[in-house]
């Protein structure tokens, strides 16, 4: 693809522009790359830190027992509880909790000193996850309603009869059923991916003016670092946000599956 | 010049998802002026309205880099 070959600079020193080909990063030893490694240390990396916070678990917390539990309370209230109601919310705050603590870690590693590689910029780590969260939510609807009343559950909205069900079937299936999981996949990927390639961009782009030996490009050079900088900031939002949103909208479909008909 | 047209199309579609997200929040924050107390209510609807908005340019960002010339 042209987007990935170099692109010649006016000086013509040549800077390779990133792009898609940045985030294919050669194997550490064997088949195992980078992203791998980094996806098994954060499982053990939440599990640690969770196991530790709740080891010695006492009626008046301690420093660390507080932080763990403020994480799950916003997980359980926050999110599971007022989307899938105080009914049922028990049975899914274990996935929605684990969801939500393993994309966080997973998205923070992108501005982590030395790591620096979020490995939800790879795609192939998010699918089996929405595939996982597509599966909760119809078995849910599926245990509550049966598979023909959960079919008629997330594809006939109440209230509407006639000729105009033949054009919204077919059209709340699409959405509902096949589009979700697409769309929790691509939200995610493409703002790990997107952020990432700006951070590179900023970083190696400031450091090829910076290295070109011309005082102005180099004047140009430290903007792109602080500009690099100021973007690290927005990134860390986005990273905490994107956690937030995929459990969120988990659960909601989760509640949405559930609810009864009106 | 060279360069993917895609990228054109990636610029024109972030427009949209800007109006729109602009728009959201421009509600929200007006909605938490008038009623500061309802604001932990609001977040999740206009984070919600933002996830949905910013959807459209994410889905363009991957076709951009997939998608050939």
């Amino acid at each position: 693809m042209s987007i990935t070959q170099p692109v010649a600079a006016e000086g013509g020193s040549g800077f390779t522009a990133p792009g898609p080909g940045s985030f294919e990063l050669p194997p550490i030893f064997g088949d195992v790359t980078k992203p791998m490694v980094l996806l098994v240390l954060s499982a053990v990396v939440v599990f640690g830190f969770f196991y530790a916070a709740s080891r010695n678990a006492s009626l008046v917390p301690g420093r660390l027992q507080y932080a763990g539990e403020m994480v799950y309370g916003f997980v359980r209230n926050n999110m599971a509880r007022d989307n899938i109601g105080s009914e049922h919310y028990m049975k899914f705050v274990p996935y929605l909790f684990t969801l939500f603590t393993f994309i966080l870690v997973n998205n923070y590693y992108g501005v982590i000193p030395f790591l620096q590689f979020p490995s939800f910029s790879r795609i192939g780590f998010i699918v089996p996850l929405a595939l996982l969260s597509w599966g909760i939510y119809v078995g849910a609807g599926i245990w509550k309603h049966g598979p023909l009343g959960y079919l008629k559950h997330a594809t006939m909205p109440g209230g509407v009869k006639g000729p105009i069900l033949l054009l919204l079937v077919p059209l709340e299936f699409f959405s509902n059923i096949i589009i979700r999981p697409v769309t929790l996949t691509l939200r995610l990927f493409g703002n790990m991916f997107a952020g990432h390639l700006l951070l590179i961009l900023f970083a190696t782009g400031g450091a090829a003016l910076l290295a070109s030996g011309n005082i102005l490009y180099g004047a140009v050079g430290i903007l792109s670092f602080g500009l690099g900088i100021g973007v690290s900031f927005l990134e860390m939002l986005v990273m905490f946000l994107q956690a937030y949103v995929f459990t969120l909208l988990s659960s909601m479909y989760i509640g949405e599956a559930l609810a009864d008909e009106h | 010049m060279e360069g993917s047209i895609n990228l054109v199309g990636l610029g024109l579609s972030a427009i949209g998802p800007g109006v729109g997200i602009g728009l959201i929040f421009a509600a929200f924050i007006s909605g938490v002026a008038r009623q500061p107390e309802a604001q932990s209510r609001l977040q999740s609807i206009a984070i919600l309205g933002f996830v949905l908005a910013e959807a459209l340019f994410i889905i363009t960002v991957a076709l951009a880099f997939v998608l050939p010339l």
